[in-house]
């Protein structure tokens, strides 16, 4: 009885380990060789790796799949990279200091876009799509009495 | 009709800023800030002959630690920036190499500075050629922009203060060597 107990519970685990094992490498993704040098950088030719075919450019290539061939992560190839070239090889820079502008500006400058688009829209059908009510601009209610007379006079002495 | 125009100017300019108007200008004036701060972060490159050199620290290529042009003031130091993907610097590094046996010493030494290359690629390339100056590793190639160089091989003749004596942007040979860095050095027949 204790014996069967025994071999449930470890039926159990087992079954536990075996669905745990696809979920932890889930997590851990294999690196790919294309995806990784479509977000590096080679440092001399200043283009992306995929793209470069300077000699600079094939050692990087060897190096990464070196380093996935290894076993290494996406991550942890990124970070061996950052090590031999700085920063600068990473695509996307680390949103970190002054490289958080990279990030901000288009996003604050889409918001002000919109909320500029949403106001524009707002006051043209306000207007009803002619001019908007209320115009002050000058001239958009017509000349004032005095401006009338003093035109009038003036053109009353080109009278002929 | 002067007089009222002057009055229609005079009643613009006292007139508030609208909001709309004040978040352009603020909009403008960040995007100019920020590409303003980009330009001068990456800040003015190369030196010229008569300046002194860049002598940030770096990684010692082999071992661990660092070094720095600083460490050999007082010296002559011929800088050499290369890297082991470069063809030129292959046939320039046993020239460069001979003119180290024949003349390093107390008052000169040769500087190789490994830039924008493997770490185990530039130790092999040091190994593979037999290199027995001291190697620096720039692997950002911060140090051999702030050189203003375009490329390996280039080479920086530095005086004992420190000052840029010579420059080549290209790969040095024996005869260059002896021709125009060997006078210059201390005994040397200038």
């Amino acid at each position: 009885m204790l014996g069967a107990r025994l071999a449930a519970v470890a039926i159990a685990v087992s079954s536990m380990a075996a669905l745990a094992s696809p979920s932890a490498v889930a997590a851990e993704p294999q690196a790919s060789q294309t995806e990784i040098e479509a977000e590096v950088m080679c440092p001399v030719c200043g283009t992306l790796l995929q793209l470069a075919e300077s000699p600079q450019a094939q050692r990087e290539k060897v190096f990464v799949r070196r380093l996935i061939r290894e076993g290494k992560t996406e991550q942890q190839v990124k970070d061996a990279l950052v090590s031999e070239y700085g920063e600068a090889v990473l695509a996307l820079p680390k949103g970190k200091g002054f490289n958080l502008s990279a990030y901000l500006v288009p996003a604050i400058a889409f918001v002000i876009a919109l909320v500029a688009l949403g106001f524009g829209v707002a006051r043209w059908r306000r207007a009803g799509g002619g001019p908007p009510d209320g115009d002050s601009r000058p001239g958009a209610q017509g000349p004032s009495p005095e401006d009338s007379e003093r035109l009038d006079a003036d053109l009353a002495r080109y009278d002929l | 009709m002067a007089r009222g125009c002057r009055g229609r100017l005079g009643s613009n300019l006292q007139r508030p800023v609208s909001f709309r108007s004040a978040i352009a200008v603020l909009a403008v004036l960040a995007v100019v800030g920020l590409l303003t701060f980009g330009l001068l972060s990456k800040g003015s490159s190369g030196v010229a002959l008569g300046e002194v050199a860049p002598d940030g620290p770096l990684p010692q290529l082999e071992g661990g630690g660092s070094g720095s042009l600083a460490d050999y003031r007082g010296r002559w130091v011929l800088v050499n920036f290369w890297a082991s993907w470069c063809v030129p610097c292959r046939q320039e590094a046993p020239e460069l190499e001979e003119f180290q046996r024949q003349h390093g010493g107390p008052r000169f030494t040769v500087l190789g500075i490994d830039s924008r290359d493997l770490t185990d690629d530039g130790r092999k390339f040091v190994r593979d050629y037999g290199l027995s100056y001291p190697q620096l590793r720039d692997g950002n190639g911060d140090t051999a922009h702030a050189f203003g160089t375009t490329g390996v091989p280039e080479n920086f003749l530095i005086g004992p203060d420190g000052k840029v004596r010579l420059l080549l942007r290209g790969p040095v040979d024996s005869e260059y060597l002896e021709r125009y860095v060997a006078p210059r050095l201390p005994g040397g027949k200038s």
